[in-house]
């Protein structure tokens, strides 16, 4: 295979019969002949690969348009498992009767209209935010407005609307909650590591550094164990903190961590005369480094900020482990009822794609927002 | 934490005084941070401390040695319930090695071959690659490994009808089953020798480089490695008498008895990770080749390098300068995410500690117990890769 790889995307490298061979009259050269020759049969082993591909198409694609389409079954009158059960295809009806419960968990049913707004909300804010014009100082009024907004429609309590305790909380907007206010609390968090352990402060730094390498070093899972076996043991006697909010602050941890060594590399690559002009201008510390050496530090790693943020939001699931009830929990626990029992592809199914969309839409506007961000640099 | 300007900090204080020398002020606020830090470590000691004496746990690692009571699905090592808890943290330690070391290693192959081909000018391959990349990168590996968990105990038949695609190899939902060799201690000679022809193969290349450096003359390395790992362990083998006994799985009652099992969890678990993670090493091989300038290429084949020789002489070695690094850390977070294994039930360290937590309701211990052991495995993997990549780093004045 390493002899057929083709560098830079360019063409193979020239090989020694390439002097003789005959110029090929343009018929087979051009249009959608020529395209089949270059890409799918230009050398033998490529001819091989594309046939035993095409064979695999063939085996593979039929089968699961089939289940995916033609034999599933979707939610009508009088569908109930059994019909799912005799026909062999996706049971979609099994999506139908529970994707109340994946997208919302345990909330009241009657009340799901609130999430359903929760969820709205965040995913307008998080779009919002995608444009670059935005990024004003009121974007942060705005967002903590929509947090209390969100807070309200949650809980409720006030304004005619039943209170519902976060133990009731679950499904797409949990998993959104967790990942967004993780985020943002992390974020600052984040910063004053990464200042630290580039501080010249000795205790400062080492500080620091024991607490990214530490989180860093060990899986999510232990820091979520810590946080939700550990932390009542550290709290005075008589103070207890719900579930939620242990695993909120293991979750905040956690991404602090990884967030500190993402913006600790853009500091890094800011060049010393940029520190060195600041200080000839008489700059303090603060000063330099909220007017000068940040806003070029983080403008360097928004794109790695958002990969780490997409690592994040996939990382979230692992709530599932201490028994919080987000988007992963809530699909698995459709599958406990017995009378739908074994259909875990469509419920799986169903979750990833919510999954796979939200990350591959934060990732193709990180690709795009690299691509925006290094205009200037491009020569 | 926080520094402020001079004027903030006393407004009334005449200038030039000890407040504004920097090493003073530097000095001032560590103390600052650390009596913060070391109040709020008292802090939480004191009540822990407080907390278990109410709660009449005995701190401390003693309970290491009573009798864990509970079984383990999976053991490298003797287990028995009447072990001890070090015992069982210690098959839950190797459980996490297995499989790790399993995964690092086919990752890094399914990685390769992945990133490889989706810069090969076969659009079908490219596409089908990207396409891979693209959906394993964006959906939870915890989905992944539940998915697969899934496809293994609920697709497959049980053990009474399971399916038989070679002569002695039967998959189950227990798990798959297949012919091991029956117990000679000419095995043991035969790993021996094995060992011994990767010591030898070593020293071969050693001495083949000096002699290449030396006197230019080459010396066919890959056929003879080739050639000392087969003859090796065969001669042993055949000094041994040729043993050729195997033990072939029978289906005994409800499940199979003999031969080599893979359980589900094990299966599922590394399958998932594998999966994952190549998905993540692939792009780093990707960019890493894309990233050694064309010109170098060509500059390589204008010597009259064939392609082989270019990719392995001249790309590859340029290549793996920026992929080490980053393909580290994607080992690190496989030996991480292996602990989801506690999700479908394979006994990894996590879920040995966590039933150990469970039972003993010693948080602290166990959950420190966990910590270490995942702090000294990443060290240990990152100053291997760390020293790797010292050695490969290009050396400039």
């Amino acid at each position: 295979m390493a002899d057929h790889i083709s560098l830079q995307g360019s063409d193979t490298v020239s090989s020694g019969s390439a002097g003789s061979q005959v110029v090929k009259p343009p018929a087979l050269a051009l249009g959608p002949l020529g395209w089949v020759r270059a890409n799918l049969f230009n050398s033998w082993f490529n001819s091989i690969l594309t046939i035993l591909i095409l064979w695999l198409a063939y085996q593979v694609i039929p089968p699961l348009l089939n289940w995916l389409f033609f034999n599933s079954v979707l939610p009508g009158e009088g569908v109930t498992n059994q019909t799912c059960r005799a026909s062999g295809g996706a049971c979609w009806a099994f999506i139908h009767e529970k994707y109340r419960l994946i997208l919302f968990g345990l909330y009241p049913y009657e009340e799901q209209w609130r999430p359903i707004a929760s969820i709205l909300i965040i995913v307008g804010m998080l779009a919002l935010s995608c444009n670059r014009n935005f990024w004003r100082p009121w974007l942060a009024v705005v967002w903590a407005v929509a947090a209390v907004v969100v807070a309200v429609l949650m809980w409720g309590g006030v304004l005619g609307l039943p209170f519902v305790r976060n133990t009731l909380w679950g499904g797409l907007p949990l998993t959104l909650i967790l990942s967004v206010v993780g985020l943002v609390v992390a974020f600052p968090l984040s910063i004053l590591l990464a200042l630290g352990r580039r501080s010249d402060l000795p205790i400062v730094k080492s500080i620091c550094v024991v607490y990214i390498e530490l989180i860093r070093g060990v899986p999510l899972i232990t820091v979520l164990f810590m946080a939700s076996v550990m932390f009542p043991l550290f709290l005075p006697t008589g103070v207890t903190i719900d579930k939620l909010l242990r695993a909120q602050i293991g979750l905040i941890l956690f991404a602090s961590a990884y967030l500190a060594e993402v913006i600790r590399g853009g500091l890094q690559a800011i060049p010393k005369g940029q520190y060195e002009a600041a200080d000839s201008l008489g700059l303090t510390y603060w000063q330099k480094t909220r007017m000068i050496i940040l806003p070029q530090a983080l403008s360097i790693t928004i794109p790695p900020l958002v990969n780490t943020f997409i690592g994040f939001f996939k990382d979230t699931s692992l709530v599932i482990i201490i028994g919080l009830f987000d988007l992963m929990s809530a699909s698995k626990a459709a599958l406990t009822d017995p009378a739908w029992r074994g259909f875990y592809k469509e419920s799986y199914l169903f979750v990833a794609l919510i999954y796979f969309v939200f990350c591959f839409f934060m990732s193709k506007y990180s690709q795009w927002l690299e691509q925006e961000l290094h205009r200037g640099h491009k020569r | 934490m926080s520094t402020r300007g001079p004027g903030n900090l006393a407004p009334q204080a005449p200038r030039r005084s000890l407040i504004n020398d920097p090493n003073v002020r530097a000095i001032f606020f560590q103390i600052l941070v650390l009596g913060g830090v070391v109040l709020l470590g008292w802090y939480l000691v004191s009540n822990v401390l407080e907390n278990l004496a109410r709660q009449n746990i005995a701190t401390g690692f003693s309970f290491l040695d009573r009798e864990a009571s509970f079984a383990i699905g999976e053991t490298m090592i003797p287990y028995s319930p009447a072990s001890s808890y070090s015992q069982a943290l210690l098959v839950g330690f190797l459980n996490t090695i297995k499989v790790a070391v399993l995964g690092i290693i086919l990752a890094t192959v399914l990685g390769t071959i992945v990133g490889i081909a989706r810069l090969s000018s076969n659009f079908l391959v490219a596409k089908l690659a990207s396409i891979y990349v693209e959906v394993i990168r964006n959906v939870p590996v915890l989905l992944q490994l539940f998915f697969w968990y899934a496809v293994i105990s609920e697709s497959l038949p049980q053990p009474r009808q399971a399916l038989n695609p070679i002569p002695g190899v039967f998959l189950s939902n227990r798990g798959m089953k297949f012919p091991g060799l029956a117990d000679d201690p000419i095995w043991t000679w035969v790993g021996i020798a094995l060992l011994a022809a990767i010591v030898g193969v070593w020293l071969l290349a050693r001495w083949a480089r000096k002699r290449q450096e030396a006197t230019g003359q080459q010396f066919p390395v890959v056929l003879g490695s080739i050639g000392v790992l087969v003859a090796l362990p065969l001669l042993t083998w055949l000094a041994g008498g040729a043993p050729t006994a195997l033990d072939v799985p029978e289906l005994q009652g409800f499940n199979f008895r003999g031969g080599i099992n893979i359980s589900p969890e094990f299966a599922a678990l590394l399958m998932g990770l594998v999966i994952y993670t190549a998905g993540f090493i692939a792009e780093i091989v990707r960019s890493g080749i894309r990233a050694v300038n064309w010109g170098q290429t060509e500059a390589a084949s204008a010597l009259g390098l064939h392609r082989g020789e270019v990719l392995r002489l001249v790309v590859l070695p340029q290549a793996l300068r920026i992929i080490v690094p980053p393909t580290t850390s994607q080992y690190l977070n496989l030996t991480k995410n292996s602990s989801l294994a506690v999700a479908i039930g394979y006994p990894d360290l996590v879920s040995v500690a966590n039933t150990t937590l469970n039972q003993t309701g010693q948080a602290i211990e166990a959950v420190s117990i966990m910590m270490a052991v995942y702090l000294t495995i990443s060290l240990g993997i990152s100053l291997f890769m760390n020293w790797y990549n010292t050695r490969i780093a290009l050396v400039e004045r």
